[in-house]
């Protein structure tokens, strides 16, 4: 699995009741069922993704993640997750309202769009920084609501939802130690939140 | 081109004598027989098993074909049956059966009933979905099969795969919902309606009892059929299939005969369905689904789902308005608030209701391939 999403899991937690929004191909969902006694629900549009999470035996619900999240009934989850997905949905603020009905607690993962190699490919070259954790062109990219940390962290206080857990990771996803947790905004890359209503 | 080959139709008396079926109305049939095919090979440990249950019109012969068969016309699903299909027998022993109150070998109202002498007509008792599952079962036990790989259906077949999950969660490992409802709507049930109207109103109808006449209610099958094919495609696949072409002519006639094409289609649907269906078999059918409520003991369910671990996949088509994705959806979420893995998808199809005997689009047999891969590997079958 993914580093990162290790930090997910060990966010996420034991035996409860997990949503994975754009779960890709399961691969989390299938640790934290498989060794973690979690029970899931995945949520993936593409449908490669969609046949991945069949293959492991994940159940998943094929289709985008905005027009099946209304559709869940309050308090359907105890989890919900979304890992490095936020910036691609058409409505940050809503999915996060939505995520917030549907589960009591929300672990969500995001670059972080301050940190200082993507200021300085801004701030020396002029041009749309293209880094490890944000591997796209400007033309091409799914990403088309980057957020800085603080930026997350305002829009989270505004949502009411709060900061349980906070863990800062590299671009490979692992937790970063050190210097960055003094200047979080300007030496992490990536960040993964436990927050609650 | 059929996967499977020459294949052919058998018998087996599941229930008889000291031990008649108790239906889940607590009326009782002496005897029942029930007409099956099988296609590829139970493995040693008879855990490869594949059931498929067939909707209303079905029967048990779902693929290959029968000695002397034109080689166009397999089996009602012989394009997901067979060598590297997804429901594969070079891997799996699938099995169909005729259901309980069938006509086509599987005891039901144009049996003969054992205490008269003379066909059961209308008084074969009411069954429901649970009494088709048992019957199912009684044949696995016939065959030595205790356990299922899966069980596949589409429309009254998936009902019939969701009632097996439930009632008996220990004996199955996948269940595959496809094109169905836990729960007719109000136009469904106004649909079934007409088509029953249409076959008791028939003057041949005789009150079910037509079977030693000269005449059967063949105008009414014939309607109903012409109703419910009305409901099975959708407006684009009409569309496109006929448009408003006039049938073997340019111009219109204008008159109160068969014009259009569309209509020349139905009136074949439905003449071709009374040469090889009966009325009452399609009376009792509609009652299944009308009355078919797995879910109404929500506890109950809960509590079934819980001792099993059965995976469900449910599907439904775009295209499909008789039971569109709503009823899909209701279905998934139901099952998933008893505890059920559900996997489910809404497969983009032009062909309506009927979608689920289609081979394309291929994602459709996609999916369904990958569930019982999934299943099968779990199962360690290679």
């Amino acid at each position: 699995m993914r580093p990162d999403l290790d930090v997910v899991a060990d966010l996420v937690g034991s035996g409860l009741r997990v949503l994975d929004l754009g779960c890709g191909d399961g691969a989390l969902l299938e640790d934290l069922i498989e060794r973690r006694g979690c029970t899931g629900l995945g949520v993936e549009r593409e449908l490669d993704d969609f046949h991945a999470c069949i293959a492991r035996g994940v159940p998943v619900t094929q289709g985008d993640l905005e027009k099946e999240l209304p559709r869940f009934a309050a308090g359907d989850f105890d989890v919900a997750v979304l890992s490095l997905t936020l910036q691609a949905v058409s409505r940050p603020d809503r999915v996060l309202t939505e995520m917030k009905r549907v589960a009591s607690r929300l672990v969500v993962s995001l670059p972080n769009f301050a940190h200082w190699r993507l200021r300085a490919a801004l701030a020396l070259r002029g041009r749309m920084p293209v880094t490890d954790a944000l591997p796209y062109q400007w033309y091409d990219t799914p990403n088309i609501h980057l957020c800085t940390i603080t930026d997350f962290e305002a829009l989270a206080a505004e949502l009411d939802l709060g900061v349980r857990q906070r863990t800062l990771i590299d671009a490979s996803g692992r937790p970063v130690e050190g210097l960055a947790r003094f200047a979080p905004n300007l030496l992490a890359e990536r960040v993964v939140y436990s927050l609650v209503a | 081109m059929s996967g499977v080959g020459i294949v052919e139709t058998r018998r087996a008396v599941v229930f008889e004598g000291d031990r008649p079926l108790v239906l889940a109305s607590g009326a009782t049939l002496p005897e029942v027989e029930v007409a099956y095919e099988t296609y590829g090979e139970l493995n040693a440990e008879r855990t490869n098993a594949v059931f498929i249950c067939h909707a209303l019109s079905g029967d048990a012969h779902a693929a290959g074909l029968h000695e002397g068969d034109d080689p166009s016309r397999p089996g009602w699903w012989d394009n997901i049956v067979g060598p590297g299909r997804p429901l594969d027998t070079d891997r799996f022993f699938v099995i169909c059966a005729n259901v309980l109150g069938g006509c086509k070998g599987t005891t039901g109202p144009s049996s003969i009933d054992p205490a008269t002498g003379r066909p059961y007509g209308l008084r074969f008792p009411l069954v429901q979905v649970r009494d088709l599952v048992e019957v199912h079962r009684a044949l696995l036990a016939e065959l030595g099969i205790e356990r299922l790989l899966a069980a596949v259906g589409g429309s009254l077949g998936g009902m019939q795969a969701l009632q097996w999950a439930i009632d008996h969660p220990t004996e199955i490992d996948g269940a595959a919902i496809i094109a169905a409802s836990a729960r007719l709507s109000a136009q469904n049930i106004a649909f079934s309606a007409v088509a029953r109207e249409a076959i008791m109103r028939d003057p041949d109808f005789a009150s079910g009892d037509y079977y030693e006449n000269e005449r059967r209610p063949d105008a009414g099958l014939a309607l109903a059929r012409m109703i419910g094919h009305i409901t099975y495609l959708s407006e684009e696949s009409m569309r496109e299939k006929f448009g408003r072409r006039i049938q073997d002519a340019e111009v219109p006639r204008f008159g109160f005969d068969v014009d259009f094409q569309v209509e020349s289609y139905l009136h074949y649907q439905g003449q071709s369905f009374v040469e090889r269906f009966d009325a009452n078999t399609y009376l009792y059918m509609g009652r299944v689904m009308d009355y078919f409520d797995p879910f109404e003991d929500p506890v109950r369910v809960q509590r079934q789902i819980s001792r099993g671990e059965t995976s469900f996949l449910v599907l439904s088509f775009d295209s499909d308005w008789r039971f569109s994705t709503e009823h899909a959806r209701v279905m998934a979420s139901e099952l998933r608030g008893a505890g059920a893995p559900v996997t489910f998808q809404e497969i983009s199809s032009p062909h309506g209701h009927d979608s689920f005997l289609f081979a394309d689009p291929p994602e459709y047999h996609r999916t369904v391939a990958g569930f019982l891969d999934r299943l099968a590997r779990q199962r360690g079958i290679g």
